[in-house]
């Protein structure tokens, strides 16, 4: 495992605490082999081994890659694809404001650190807050590339694993795609407020989509969210 | 250029750029309350119309076939805390089922 960022920032390397390590890498290990769904997906979609593995080495960011892969995938235009991918990206963003000012970054290795702030390694950085910031900063690194090594081989995987069966949509197998989708929202549904904002866009969504061309009714959804979100106080 | 290669560039550029952005822009901002409630739903309401959508739609028709069978056996494999993985195979197997058998 690459220990990037830790060796310079902190003397004690060594003191990374073992259940830092060990969080790290289950999660990396466990998170990495939804590649493989991902992989499956993508080709699934139409897109090529290629194109789905360079989705996973530069876009590293799941729900958005999945986004553009099902949009495109079931007519969607390229714009409404990418703008979805992106609306599902913005929390990257927020989480790289909470990452910065612990890691300290300049440079290459901030590009380094940008590149693999997502969910995970953000989660398990945090997660250390009770073992000091050098924890945190050895969980971030850790997961964040281990995520990264383990899901663009699996990615790659998934995606041999697809093309070698020619069409998955023709053995029937295309509920794959959606039940991703509902695998990634399940865990965010905590509230009877969240399960009634699910079923509503799923509404909104399939009431727009004989009307407006593939790929919008999907992004039209993030208005419900920015109605409710905006609007308390 | 196909759509897919400007998806795929296209997504990776704006990924890139919201995560480094976060790097670089001062702490302060964007940390509003609503904004980050409204971070929190976003990805709800899309990935539940992105659920939607690729269950029962074919381009801009409604349908109800084998997909919908999958996605019935993925809630209740969520319901016993399946794990992701063992989530996807099971609703495409199911969805290969009935679509072999109906």
């Amino acid at each position: 495992m690459p220990n990037f960022g830790l060796v310079r920032q902190n003397a004690v390397v060594s003191a990374t605490p073992k259940s830092t390590i060990r969080d790290s890498l289950s999660v990396s290990i466990t998170v990495g082999a939804y590649g493989i769904a991902f992989g499956a997906a993508s080709v699934a979609a139409g897109f090529s081994v290629l194109q789905t593995c360079l989705l996973s080495l530069l876009t590293f960011s799941g729900a958005s890659q999945f986004a553009i892969v099902g949009v495109i995938g079931s007519g969607g235009g390229a714009l409404s694809g990418i703008a979805t991918a992106t609306l599902l990206g913005f929390r990257n963003g927020l989480y790289g404001l909470r990452m910065s000012p612990l890691l300290k970054t300049q440079g290459a290795k901030r590009i380094l650190a940008a590149h693999i702030t997502i969910d995970e390694s953000t989660g398990v950085a945090l997660s250390q807050e009770g073992l000091g910031q050098d924890a945190m900063r050895s969980g971030f690194w850790l997961t964040g590339v281990g995520v990264f090594v383990f899901w663009n081989i699996f990615t790659f995987a998934g995606a041999l694993g697809a093309q070698s069966m020619g069409n998955p949509a023709a053995w029937g197998l295309d509920a794959a795609v959606p039940a991703a989708f509902l695998g990634l929202v399940w865990p965010r549904l905590t509230s009877l407020s969240d399960r009634i904002l699910c079923i509503a866009a799923m509404a909104l969504a399939l009431g727009l989509t004989p009307f407006v061309p593939a790929g919008l009714p999907i992004i039209a959804t993030a208005f419900l969210a920015l109605a409710i979100g905006l609007r308390k106080s | 250029m196909s759509a897919m290669w400007w998806g795929v560039i296209g997504t990776s550029v704006a990924a890139f750029a919201l995560k480094y952005l976060g790097h670089l822009i001062p702490h302060r901002y964007l940390e509003h309350p609503n904004i980050r409630r409204t971070n929190g739903l976003i990805p709800i309401t899309l990935l539940s119309a992105l659920v939607a959508v690729q269950t029962f739609a074919v381009k801009s028709h409604l349908v109800l076939d084998h997909r919908a069978a999958g996605l019935a056996v993925a809630v209740i494999s969520l319901k016993f805390r399946a794990p992701f993985p063992v989530v996807v195979v099971l609703a495409a197997l199911s969805s290969a089922l009935v679509y072999h058998y109906s």
